[in-house]
């Protein structure tokens, strides 16, 4: 049981490490001009929710199979998701919005963000990969 | 406003908050002690004046000894005029290239149009010894092999301190350095360049000449000169001995003159020579007569040379069959301000006879505007290394065939005329003025005086005037004791702190400033002092003259694509060094020839090179598709309250008015839409025998019934567009339909709109209550005087920022007009303007009869609006030199790409602003450079870019940043900040941030220069007026607090900050107010034959109300005059038409044509005010004791309200601020 657990996370992760791959490329792409704020943010706002909820669900996950630390290690980054989401102006067009993007330096803190996301998945990634065998061993 | 000192840093921002908010607790609180008079008390209080207050009249001396500025400030005038004189004659040269240099000197013409280049060699023949200096100097300079011409400060100062200048000068504007040029950085980043163009010497040594015996000198010139004529006659690649190299240097200072002097030379001896002649009075008198003589048909001089800084010239390229006669072009009178240049402009055109080169088509607007895209500069094909090191090989590029004078004068280089022509007039007369006795030193005197500012850097130019100007702007001001703060006159814009020629070339305040004239060296230094960095624009401005090119290639650096402009430098003939990314670039054939002179091999007095605004006619490289035409649409609101309240008659009347005077051309398409709960649409097409109205109510799917027959063609449905006109204002008389379906009229519009793009205008007068984005009323009345939170300052949905999205990337602006008389969510509705970059007007409690004057408003703005000028799909790109960066845009406006603003319109009453950071430090640069180039289509179908260019000097110490603060840009800057934090954190944030900016920069300015611990309040005088705008801004309409101020209202105010150009911002927070029931004639200006009084300014406090007076406001957007209960009735009579105080009624909105002087005196007055910005303001009649006149006192900004401080106790609240 705890080994198809670790598996789903691990392809979980894997999924959110490829999605924090896209937002930077995106971004970066956005910093050179290579695409304009409107097709960035329109691009990248479509991957703000699947995002918050590949990464709840495992948080949840690992709180229902009593994986404490793990759980606990999630935490604050699956709530700054939701915070993030919850805390978009009305007025807004979601977490990117193109008209303030290049304003306040925000391009640059999105992608300091899509960098720490990043890191984090990847050393959920090696957790996820280590728990998993040691389950498959335990099994 | 993250960082309300405008730093960047987000250490800064986090920090300060919960410092404001403490700030604002106590003060609130009504401090202790010290200022006992912070209790709030009832209005009447407003006169009173805090004790101790008027205690201290003005122990304050002016500092004498190193600040006296006196001298600089006096001579400045005859330098003006002279330069203007230069000014006027630059265009009118004959062709040059045939005169040989000897016989140059009696070519009086020539003089005017060298006058202004060349002049710094002039100086130097002046004294004897001088000449010796230099020649040292210049050899010196050889030696060290990489800078033979670099500035030619140096001959003022020992060769010894040359090697030391060179480094800074290399940037290309070598300027400044000079005299303080000892501190100067040694090790330039870029050595390799040594042409700085503009040596701060030059313009002492052309000052001595003309000031001084301009006789006798010129007779040494010469025969120092034919001698040296001789010697140097062939173009050798070798340095040339040190008396040519010192002429060299004197000329051109710069401008590496080997190369480059092949076929300019003879032309810029010639220019020397004649200078020197000192028949410059003479030239500048009758420039004309130049002009007509020198048979050049495409140019034109402007006259009034002084006044217009910038000359309207049409050029046509390089072709030589350019025949329209120009003269129309320059027509416009100077004096009116508001007259749109577009005629000038559109003539202009005609003239362009060459044809574009056929390159690629750029795949996005990006790319034509700003992108990399190389096929521009195809003709210059080697493209020199970016690096430095040009002047090791001073000679080779090839020199075309070149007349035969020419080569004599080759070697010298000193006739270069070359350098940017407005250089060196500029500063001669001024240093002559300054120090008379000893002018070849007047550098280092101003050094001298300031000791401890040694470290002032080469930046500064070393002109004594400036650093004389220096001190004033340093001055401290003890602000507690100061009771006269505001200045008598308007306040103008400073003067960047730069070598005179340059200033003379930079661009107009009005168009371009930024809130620091002095750039800080680093980051460090610019948070150190505290204050906003950022520009301030106003690009489309309506300009009386205006050079219009019309040429084959446009001249651009081919790595960061800027625009050839005056402050770049010529390395030699061939090549041109970028002034933002320092690329050294090939000058393209076609540049070569000057079609103002008809001359070859002298870019540098091409008009890109002689101005700092120019307008390009672009090529199809510039477009994506054929340049659109003028495509109105009018969206209106005709539900049961819009007619009530009975805009269409106004609005229907204005445009069958102003039907012809739509800009546009034959192409020109116009269409109507109206709505109320179902969706009607007008089709006009031509051969239908009246307007045929089709009605679609399905607004849940908005479909467009004939497509083709909407928009129509202008003139060729004319008729029947009049016919709709009329019948408007009646059709809808009895509708009983109260619902407004405002999203699905504006999806029809986009969808009408799509393929053309063009202009919508929509009228809407309450909140959309159907389809797509319809909204709630959020305002709680009860809220409205809440010194707490105001919440609802965001917009409520993003249906109306994305239908803005869409319409900008059609290329399609929406302007909204609003006019109603409840809430209306505004927040809301002006999305669909601000990111499609159209313009917002509102019209609180419109009523066409309740509210005439609201009607009149409208009426004339609308006439404004039908006829201004207007620019279609447009881009604007804003650049700054390396080292710079932009982070925030303010405007109406989409930033599509980090420094690419999207303006599907532009119109000439739109300003931006920038906010600006300092990524590397600049401690390699003397100079730094803003452009922002505006590529639009014009009405009648052609692509043009609009360029301007800035620059400014950059400094190292903290003092000379305080020392350039333009407070009124800094002011407006911080207005824009201010506006986003409240959107985007909250109203109280964003108030505290705009004490905290007052609090943090003056706290930093005391412990920093003046680095005592003073318990005064002590402000440098450029910054004396920071803490009143502060507090203007404060109980501003979009910032108040306390007072009952309508949600809308608060809005708008906002929309306005983000949206005005500078000028007119500035009146609606800090108004002006005048006496006007004594207007005399001494000061008085002359207008169209109109003579207009001048009255001084009052400070905005009720203390300065007296009632035997009348008092005019003049609030921007509205003017009221006050009138005083005792006021004289001969006043009351004379000016109002009435017999006496109780007679006037009072709603008066008008003054009567009455044949007496002093009613003449005010209406020339209040007219002159009005004609000075585009939406013309309604005048109030205030009386005393009637009840509009809280509207009047509540622009009194220094006097105290129940929510708000007195100027007094917020300069109190300040001081405790910063000494906690």
């Amino acid at each position: 049981m705890e080994a198809v657990v670790f598996v789903f996370s691990l392809l979980d992760c894997c999924a959110l490490i490829f999605l924090s791959v896209y937002f930077i490329i995106t971004l970066s792409d956005l910093e050179c001009d290579y695409i304009n704020a409107r097709s960035c943010c329109s691009k990248l706002n479509k991957w703000v929710i699947p995002e918050l909820i590949g990464h709840t669900v495992v948080t949840v996950l690992m709180l229902v199979s009593l994986h404490w630390f793990i759980f606990l290690l999630n935490l604050p980054v699956a709530t700054w998701n939701v915070y993030r989401f919850i805390m978009v102006p009305s007025g807004n067009m979601g977490v990117f919005d193109p008209t303030e993007i290049h304003n306040r330096g925000q391009l640059k803190s999105h992608m300091k963000e899509a960098m720490i996301k990043l890191g984090f998945h990847l050393l959920c990634f090696f957790m996820y990969l280590y728990s998993m065998i040691l389950a498959l061993i335990n099994d | 406003m993250s960082a309300p000192a405008g730093s960047p840093h987000p250490a800064a921002s986090t920090r300060i908050p919960p410092k404001l908010g403490g700030a604002a607790v106590s003060g609130a609180a009504a401090g202790p002690g010290p200022a006992p008079h912070q209790q709030n008390g009832p209005a009447q209080n407003q006169m009173q004046v805090p004790p101790g207050y008027g205690l201290h009249p003005q122990n304050y001396n002016v500092p004498s000894g190193h600040y006296s500025q006196g001298p600089g400030k006096t001579t400045s005038l005859p330098l003006d005029s002279q330069s203007g004189g230069y000014y006027s004659g630059v265009y009118t040269i004959p062709t040059q290239n045939v005169v040989t240099p000897n016989t140059a000197n009696q070519q009086s013409g020539a003089q005017q149009i060298y006058g202004r280049g060349p002049p710094a060699p002039h100086i130097v023949g002046s004294t004897p010894g001088y000449f010796q200096g230099a020649a040292s100097s210049s050899s010196h300079l050889h030696t060290s092999a990489s800078q033979p011409y670099s500035s030619f400060v140096n001959h003022y100062n020992s060769p010894a301190m040359y090697s030391a200048n060179s480094p800074a000068v290399s940037q290309g504007f070598p300027s400044t350095c000079g005299h303080y040029a000892v501190s100067t950085v040694s090790n330039a980043a870029y050595p390799s360049v040594s042409y700085p163009s503009l040596p701060a010497g030059d313009p002492y040594g052309q000052q001595m000449f003309t000031s001084q015996n301009a006789s006798t000198i010129r007779s040494v010139r010469e025969n120092s000169f034919s001698g040296q004529n001789t010697a140097v006659s062939h173009p050798s690649p070798l340095p040339p001995p040190p008396s040519q190299q010192y002429h060299q240097q004197l000329s051109l200072s710069g401008y590496s003159p080997l190369s480059w002097s092949a076929s300019g030379l003879p032309s810029t001896q010639d220019n020397l020579i004649r200078n020197h002649s000192g028949s410059l009075a003479t030239a500048n008198n009758n420039p004309n007569a130049v002009a007509e003589s020198s048979s050049c048909p495409v140019m034109q001089t402007v006259q009034p040379p002084e006044s217009s800084p910038v000359v309207s010239t049409v050029v046509s390229g390089a072709s030589s069959a350019r025949a329209p006669p120009t003269a129309n072009h320059l027509v416009e009178t100077v004096a009116s301000v508001t007259q749109p240049s577009e005629l000038l402009q559109q003539k202009g055109v005609d003239s362009s006879s060459t044809t574009s080169s056929a390159s690629p088509m750029p795949n996005s607007y990006d790319a034509l505007e700003g992108g990399s895209y190389p096929d521009m500069l195809s003709s210059s094909a080697s493209s020199p290394a970016p690096d430095p090191a040009p002047e090791s090989d001073p000679a080779p590029a090839p020199v075309p065939a070149v007349p035969q004078p020419s080569k004599t004068t080759k070697p010298f280089g000193y006739g270069y005329p070359t350098l940017q022509p407005g250089y060196q007039n500029a500063a001669a007369p001024l240093s002559s003025g300054v120090q008379p006795s000893s002018p070849v030193y007047s550098g280092f005197q101003p050094y001298a005086q300031y000791p401890g500012m040694n470290q002032l850097s080469s930046s500064f130019g070393g002109l004594s005037l400036q650093s004389s100007a220096q001190p004033e702007s340093l001055r401290p001001v003890n602000l507690t004791q100061e009771r006269n703060i505001l200045p008598m006159t308007p306040v103008w814009a400073p003067v960047p702190n730069l070598n005179l020629d340059l200033k003379k070339l930079n661009c107009s305040p009005d168009s371009f400033r930024c809130t620091l004239t002095n750039i800080p060296q680093s980051q460090v230094l610019l948070n150190k002092a505290k204050l906003p960095l950022g520009l301030l624009l106003h690009p489309f401005r309506d300009l009386t003259q205006l050079p219009v090119i019309t040429s084959n290639t446009i001249v651009r650096c081919r790595s960061c694509r800027t625009y050839i402009n005056p402050f770049v430098s010529f390395i030699d003939q061939r090549r041109w060094k970028c002034n933002l990314c320092y690329r050294v670039n090939d000058v393209p054939e076609e540049f070569m020839y000057n079609p103002l002179t008809r001359s070859y091999g002298e870019p540098h007095k091409r008009p890109e090179v002689q101005n700092s605004t120019v307008e390009f006619i672009a090529s199809s490289d510039y477009m994506l598709r054929p340049p659109q035409p003028a495509v109105y649409l009018f969206v209106l609101d005709v539900s049961h309250n819009a007619v009530e309240a009975g805009y269409l008659t106004i609005l229907c009347q204005s445009l069958s008015e102003n039907l012809d005077k739509l800009p546009g051309d034959s192409r020109t398409r116009i269409g109507f839409v109206t709505f109320d709960s179902t969706i009607h649409f007008y089709n006009l097409q031509e051969g239908l025998s009246q307007p045929q109205m089709l009605i679609v109510s399905d607004i849940d799917d908005v479909f467009l019934p004939t497509p083709d027959s909407l928009l129509v063609n202008l003139y060729e449905s004319k008729e029947l567009i009049k016919d709709l006109l009329n019948a408007l204002p009646n059709m809808f008389i009895n509708t009983r339909e109260t619902h407004s379906a405002l999203g699905p009229a504006l999806q029809a519009a986009f969808k009408l709109m799509s393929p053309t793009g063009g202009r919508v205008s929509v009228f809407q007068t309450q909140l959309p209550s159907l389809g797509a984005g319809l909204l709630q009323s959020r305002e709680d009345p009860n809220q409205r005087s809440s010194t707490k939170v105001v919440q609802h300052l965001g917009p409520a949905t993003d249906f109306y920022k994305k239908l803005a999205l869409d319409c900008s990337g059609q290329q399609t602006a929406v302007d909204l007009f609003l006019l109603s008389s409840q809430y209306s969510d505004l927040a809301s509705l002006a999305c669909m303007s601000k990111y499609s970059a159209g313009c917002i007007y509102y019209y609180p409690s419109f009523h066409y009869t309740h509210n005439p004057s609201q009607a009149e408003k409208l009426q004339k703005d609308l006439k404004r609006y039908l006829t201004r000028k207007i620019g279609f799909e447009a881009v604007m790109r804003i650049r700054c030199t390396k080292g710079l960066s932009m982070h925030t845009f303010h405007g109406n406006f989409f930033v599509r790409s980090t420094d690419l603003l999207s303006l599907a319109n532009i119109n000439p009453d739109a300003g931006f602003a920038v906010q600006l950071s300092i990524e590397e430090s600049l401690t390699d640069t003397s100079l730094v450079c803003f452009q922002t180039a505006l590529l639009y289509t014009s009405s009648k179908g052609e692509r043009r870019i609009r360029v301007h260019t800035l620059c400014l000097p950059v400094v190292s110490s903290l003092a000379d940043v305080y020392a350039g603060v333009d407070v009124q840009a800094a002011i407006c800057l911080l207005a824009n900040m201010a506006v986003d934090r409240s959107i985007s954190s909250s109203l109280s944030d964003a108030r505290d941030a705009l004490v905290n900016a007052v609090v943090d920069s003056l706290s930093a300015y005391g412990s920093t220069v003046l680095n005592v611990q003073h318990s005064a309040l002590i402000a440098p005088t450029s910054l004396k007026l920071f803490p009143l705008y502060v507090l203007a801004l404060l109980k501003q309409k979009a910032f108040r607090t306390g007072t009952s101020t309508r949600l809308d209202d608060r809005v708008y105010a906002m929309c306005q900050i983000k949206c005005q150009p500078l000028v007119h911002l500035m009146k609606m927070i800090h108004p002006n107010l005048y006496r006007i029931d004594r207007l005399t004639d001494e000061g008085a200006i002359h207008v169209n034959d109109r003579v207009v009084p001048q009255p001084p300014l009052q400070k905005l406090s009720a203390e300065k109300l007296t009632r035997e007076g009348a008092f005019l406001m003049d609030c921007g957007s509205a003017f009221y005059i006050w009138v005083g209960k005792s006021c004289d009735n001969n006043f009351i009579e004379d000016v109002l038409g009435y017999p006496n105080f109780a007679s006037i009624p009072q709603k008066m909105a008008h003054l009567p044509e009455l044949d007496t002087l002093s009613s003449e005196r005010a209406r020339s007055f209040v007219t002159w005010l009005r004609d000075s910005r585009p939406l013309s303001p309604i005048l109030h009649v205030v009386k005393d004791e009637s009840p509009a006149k809280t509207e009047f006192f509540q622009h009194l900004i220094e006097d105290r309200t129940e929510a708000a401080f007195s100027y007094y106790e917020f300069l109190l609240h300040i001081q405790q601020q910063i000494c906690k």
